[in-house]
C-alpha cells in the first residue's frame, strides 16, 4: 500500500482512445491504491480508500484551500454547493433540499411518477416505428432536460441555447493545462458566464410570483434560515441544470447499451418490471454516469493507506474504480442484476452524495422498464459506441439501435 | 456437537429454539435460514403478534404520524417456524436441553438463542404506577395509549427520567403544544449516556423548546385523585407538579429472572457470553448450545479493553442476532467475533443525534466540528489518549471517519484541521454521574477446594 509514481496510468484512463473500456486500466491503477502523480496530485482509486476520504473531514470541496491554484479559479463566480465545505455547504444545501426532499418536501420525487412516465411514452410514441433510433437524440437526452427544466422552472425552448454552454462547462471540468488548448478554459468559463447570466434574467421575473418550481421556491423562500442571495440562487440553479442533465443522460444511455449486452436480463426485465430496482442499482456500480471526482483538496495532512497526502495537494478520486475493487465486490466485472450488498460508489458518499439521486434513480427506472417493454428486439449497430470527450462524465454520445 | 458431520446433520434437521421474538429473534431467524439451516425452528415470545419495531414507539407513534400497529418489523425473507406467542418462558433445563412456558409446556432443543431484551422500568410504587395516566413505553400497548392521552389535550404531561427516551417523548410533547415538565435526578439529560458537556447541550435544547425541565430532583410521590387518575406528582425538594400524564423513562430491567435458576450466567446486567454470542456458565466456563443476542446479552468488547458490554441499541440487537445465528450452525473454526462498533440514534427537538462507539468508555472529550451554540457539530470521545467514541448533533454523515479512528485506536484529541473549526476545540473532562454499574450486589458464591472441585452458586438476586 506504498505510494509510487504511476506515470502512465492516469493520462492513458484520461485519454480518449481508453473511453469505451477504462475497466482495465483502473484494475491497474488499484494497484497503487494512493498514487502520486507528475504534478504533485494524488489519484486515489480502492474502495475502501475512497470511502475514508469521502467521510473525512479533512477533504476539502473549496479549490480555495489548493496550494497550487485552479487554472482559471480565481475568476470563478459564487460557488455551488458542491464545491463548498461546512458549513456554507451545509447551510446551501440544506435550503435547497427544502424544496425538493424530505423532511420539507417528502412526496416531490414520488409524485412525479406519472409526469415522467409521461414524457417517456410521449418521446417513445415518436420513434416506435422507427427501424433506426438513436437512445441519446431520441430519448436519453430529451427526456432528463424536460424533467429538469420542469423542476427548475427553465422554459424548455430555451434548450439549444444552454445545450451548448453546459457543454463548454463540461469539457472544461477536467481541463489540463499542459495537454489541452486553453480555448477549452476559456469556452468554459464564457459559458458559465453565459449560463448565469441567463438563470439570473429568469430568477429576475421570480420574485414576488407564486409558482410550484425550484426557481420561484427558492427566490421566495420564506423558511427559518431566510432566502438564499440572489447569487446562491443562480449558483445552485447552474449546479442542479448541469448535474440534472449531464449525468442522467449517461445513465440510461449506458443502462440500454448494457442491456444489449446483456440480452437474458433484457428479456427478465420484460417479464420482471420489479427487477429495474436492483438493476439500476447495479449499473450505478457496473456502469457509473460520473467515473471521477477531478479534484478535491486535502485541507490538512490526510493519512490514506499508510501514505501522507501534504495539506493543500490536490485529490483525484476514481469512483467507478473503487465500484469495481474485487477486494470489495465479488466478481465486479460482472453485470448482475441480482448483487446483494451493493454499497456502489455511483453518487458518491458523504455530505456531497449525489442531491439529485432519488429522482436520476426514478427516471432511469421508468425509462429502462419502458424501453424494454416497446422496443421490438432492439440491437446494437455499433459496439462500443462513440463516447462523449468527458472521462469524468462518461457515456456514449450515441447509441445507435436497430428494432424490427 | 464439534465434528462436521454432525454439524451438517444439525443444519439438516436439528432443532433450534429462539427465546424472545423481537428485532433480535426475528433477525437471527432470518440469518439461521440465509445460512442455509432446514431443521425445525421455533420462536418462542411473550407478546403476541407479529415482531414489531421499537425506535418509532418514542417518536413516530406519538406524533401519530405511524400508527402502532404500523411498525411492524419487515421480514427479510421467509423462516417458516413455529411461533409460541403469548406465553413467556419461564424456566431453562440445561441438563435435558429444554424450554419451559409459563404455562407448563416443555419444548426440547439442540440450540438455543436467548433474545428476551428489556422491559421497563415501571414505577417503583405499585399502586401509584397503576394510576390512570401514568405510562411507560416500551411495547406497542404502551405507545398506543400514551398516544390516546397525549391527543385527549392533557393540561401537562411530566417526564420522569430525561434519558434518549423521556427527551424523546418531552420533544413529541413540544411538536405537540403540550405543556411538559421533565424531572431528571442527574444535573442535565442525557448525562448518563454522552457526560456533562452534551448534557448541557441537550439542557439548553429542551429549555429552548419551552420544556419545564428540573435536574437534581427526585420524583418522590405520584398522587392521585378519588377516581384513581393521576393528578400531581412530588419532589424531593418540596415542590409539586399538577398534570394529567405521567411518563416514567427510567430506563428498563433485562429479562433474565426465567434464566435465574438455569445455571449461566445470569444477573441484572444480562446474560453474559463470548464475543461468539455462546453463553457463559454460572462459573464462567462457555457452552457450547446457548447463545444469546441484543440487548440482553452481555458480551466482551475486545476494542474496549474486553471489558463485558450491554448495549440497548437497534443496530446491535441486528449485528449480534446475525453473528448468533452464524455460530450456531458453524464450526468451531468458521466462528465469527461480534465486533461491529455499536452506533444509535436518536431524534429530539428537531436534532438528529447519533452516536459511534462507547461514549460511556472515555475520560476526555472535545468538540471537532461545527458549532455548539447551532446545535449542529461533532464530538468525540476519548480514552486515555485514543478515540472511544463520536457522537453528532445534526452532523451524523461524518460519523463513519469517526467510526475509523475507533478502529484504528486513532490518538485523541484528534489533532488535524478542518473546515467548519468549532470555536474552542480544547478537549474537556467527560464527567460522568459517578461508574454507571456500581456494584449492585453479589452475583454468586464461591464453594469448594481443589481446582477440579471449585464451582460457583448463583445467588438470588432481590430486587
Amino acid at each position: 500500500m506504498t505510494t509510487t509514481e504511476t506515470p502512465d496510468i492516469l493520462p492513458r484512463i484520461l485519454d480518449y482512445s481508453s473511453r469505451a473500456d477504462p475497466y482495465p486500466l483502473y484494475a491497474e491503477l488499484r494497484r497503487t491504491p494512493v498514487a502520486l502523480q507528475e504534478n504533485g496530485s494524488y489519484v486515489i482509486s480502492t474502495y475502501r480508500e475512497l470511502t475514508g476520504v469521502l467521510h473525512d473531514p479533512r477533504l476539502s470541496s473549496d479549490v480555495r484551500n489548493l496550494s497550487r491554484p485552479m487554472p482559471g479559479a480565481a475568476d470563478r463566480a459564487a460557488p455551488a454547493f458542491i464545491n463548498l465545505d461546512p458549513p456554507e455547504h451545509d447551510r446551501l444545501r440544506r435550503m435547497a433540499m427544502r424544496h425538493f426532499g424530505p423532511p420539507h418536501t417528502p412526496g416531490l420525487v414520488a409524485g412525479m411518477e406519472g409526469e415522467l412516465t409521461a414524457v417517456v411514452s410521449g418521446l417513445i410514441d415518436d420513434f416506435a416505428d422507427r427501424e433506426r433510433i438513436d437512445i441519446v437524440d431520441d430519448f436519453a437526452y430529451p427526456f432528463p432536460v424536460t424533467v429538469i427544466c420542469h423542476l427548475l422552472g427553465v422554459p424548455r425552448e430555451d434548450e439549444s441555447r444552454f445545450h451548448v454552454w453546459v457543454n463548454h462547462i463540461i469539457d472544461a471540468i477536467n481541463y489540463n493545462p499542459s495537454t489541452d488548448p486553453q480555448e477549452k478554459l476559456t469556452n468554459g468559463m464564457q459559458a458559465t458566464q453565459d449560463l448565469r447570466q441567463y438563470l439570473g434574467g429568469l430568477l429576475d421575473q421570480r420574485h414576488g410570483r407564486p409558482g410550484d418550481d425550484l426557481l420561484t421556491r427558492l427566490a421566495n423562500d420564506d423558511g427559518p434560515e431566510g432566502r438564499m442571495t440572489d447569487d446562491e440562487i443562480v449558483s445552485t440553479a447552474n449546479l442542479l441544470l448541469i448535474a440534472g442533465h449531464e449525468t442522467t443522460v449517461n445513465l440510461i444511455t449506458n443502462g440500454m447499451l448494457t442491456l444489449l449486452r446483456h440480452p437474458e436480463v433484457l428479456q427478465r426485465l420484460r417479464t420482471e418490471p420489479d427487477l429495474v430496482v436492483p438493476l439500476v442499482e447495479e449499473l450505478l456500480r457496473y456502469e457509473p454516469p460520473v467515473h471521477i471526482i477531478p479534484w478535491r483538496a486535502a485541507y490538512s495532512d490526510i493519512t490514506v493507506a499508510d501514505t501522507v497526502i501534504p495539506q493543500g495537494s490536490q485529490i483525484m478520486l476514481m469512483l467507478a474504480s473503487g465500484s469495481r475493487d474485487p477486494a470489495r465486490f465479488d466478481d465486479p466485472d460482472r453485470f448482475d442484476p441480482d448483487r446483494q450488498d451493493n454499497q456502489h460508489l455511483g453518487f458518491g458518499s458523504g455530505i456531497h452524495l449525489c442531491f439529485g439521486g432519488p429522482l436520476a434513480r426514478l427516471e432511469t427506472q421508468i425509462a429502462l422498464n419502458a424501453l424494454a417493454r416497446r422496443l421490438n428486439r432492439p440491437s446494437l449497430i455499433a459496439d462500443p459506441p462513440p463516447y462523449r470527450p468527458s472521462p469524468v462524465l462518461r457515456g456514449p454520445i450515441h447509441l445507435h439501435i436497430e428494432q424490427s | 456437537m464439534s465434528s462436521a458431520t454432525t454439524l451438517k446433520g444439525f443444519k439438516r434437521d436439528g432443532r433450534i429454539v429462539i427465546v424472545g421474538a423481537s428485532l433480535a429473534g426475528l433477525r437471527a431467524a432470518e440469518a439461521l435460514r440465509d445460512e442455509g439451516f432446514t431443521g425445525s425452528l421455533t420462536m418462542i415470545g411473550d407478546e403476541l403478534g407479529e415482531p414489531y419495531d421499537r425506535p418509532p414507539l418514542s417518536k413516530q407513534v406519538l406524533t401519530g404520524w405511524v400508527p402502532a400497529e404500523g411498525t411492524t418489523l419487515p421480514r427479510r425473507r421467509d423462516i417458516d417456524a413455529e411461533w409460541l406467542l403469548g406465553v413467556p418462558a419461564d424456566h431453562l433445563d440445561l441438563a435435558t436441553n429444554h424450554v419451559r412456558l409459563a404455562d407448563g409446556r416443555r419444548i426440547p432443543f439442540d440450540r438455543m438463542l436467548i433474545s428476551t431484551g428489556v422491559r421497563a422500568r415501571p414505577w417503583f410504587v405499585e399502586a401509584e404506577a397503576a394510576l390512570d395516566g401514568v405510562f411507560v413505553v416500551r411495547t406497542r400497548e404502551d405507545a398506543d395509549g400514551l398516544r390516546r392521552a397525549m391527543a385527549a389535550g392533557p393540561s401537562r404531561v411530566l417526564v420522569i427520567g430525561a434519558g434518549f427516551t423521556g427527551s424523546e417523548i418531552a420533544s413529541i410533547c413540544r411538536e405537540r403544544g403540550i405543556p411538559v415538565t421533565v424531572a431528571e435526578l442527574a444535573p442535565a439529560p442525557l448525562v448518563g449516556g454522552l457526560g456533562a458537556m452534551i448534557g448541557e447541550v441537550a439542557a439548553d435544547m429542551q429549555r429552548a423548546h419551552g420544556v419545564d425541565l428540573r435536574c437534581g430532583v427526585k420524583v418522590t410521590r405520584l398522587e392521585g385523585d378519588a377516581q384513581g387518575r393521576f393528578r400531581r406528582a412530588h419532589f424531593s425538594d418540596g415542590s409539586t407538579v399538577d398534570a394529567d400524564v405521567a411518563v416514567v423513562a427510567l430506563g428498563g430491567i433485562r429479562n433474565t429472572e426465567w434464566l435465574r435458576d438455569s445455571g449461566l450466567a445470569v444477573g441484572v446486567w444480562g446474560v453474559a457470553c463470548d464475543s461468539g454470542c455462546r453463553a457463559f456458565d454460572v462459573n464462567g466456563l462457555v457452552t457450547d448450545d446457548i447463545f444469546v443476542a441484543g440487548d440482553v446479552a452481555r458480551c466482551p468488547n475486545p476494542i474496549y479493553e474486553y471489558r463485558f458490554i450491554s448495549l440497548e441499541h437497534w443496530a446491535n440487537a441486528v449485528e449480534q442476532a446475525e453473528i448468533a445465528a452464524h455460530n450456531m450452525v458453524s464450526t468451531q473454526a468458521d466462528r465469527w467475533p461480534h465486533l461491529s462498533i455499536p452506533t444509535f440514534w436518536s431524534i429530539q427537538f428537531g436534532v438528529n443525534i447519533k452516536s459511534v462507539g462507547v461514549p460511556t468508555y472515555a475520560d476526555e472529550v472535545v468538540v471537532t466540528q461545527g458549532s455548539v451554540p447551532d446545535h449542529r457539530f461533532v464530538a468525540a470521545y476519548g480514552y486515555q489518549g485514543r478515540v472511544t467514541a463520536a457522537v453528532s448533533f445534526n452532523n451524523a454523515k461524518w460519523l463513519d471517519h469517526y467510526r475509523q479512528l475507533i478502529e484504528t485506536a486513532a490518538p485523541f484529541p484528534p489533532s488535524c484541521p478542518t473546515p467548519d473549526q468549532p470555536a474552542d476545540a480544547k478537549p474537556v473532562p467527560v464527567d460522568f454521574p459517578g461508574p454507571t454499574l456500581l456494584a449492585q450486589g453479589a452475583t454468586v458464591v464461591v464453594t469448594g477446594h481443589d481446582p477440579g472441585e471449585r464451582r460457583v452458586t448463583a445467588m438470588r438476586q432481590h430486587r
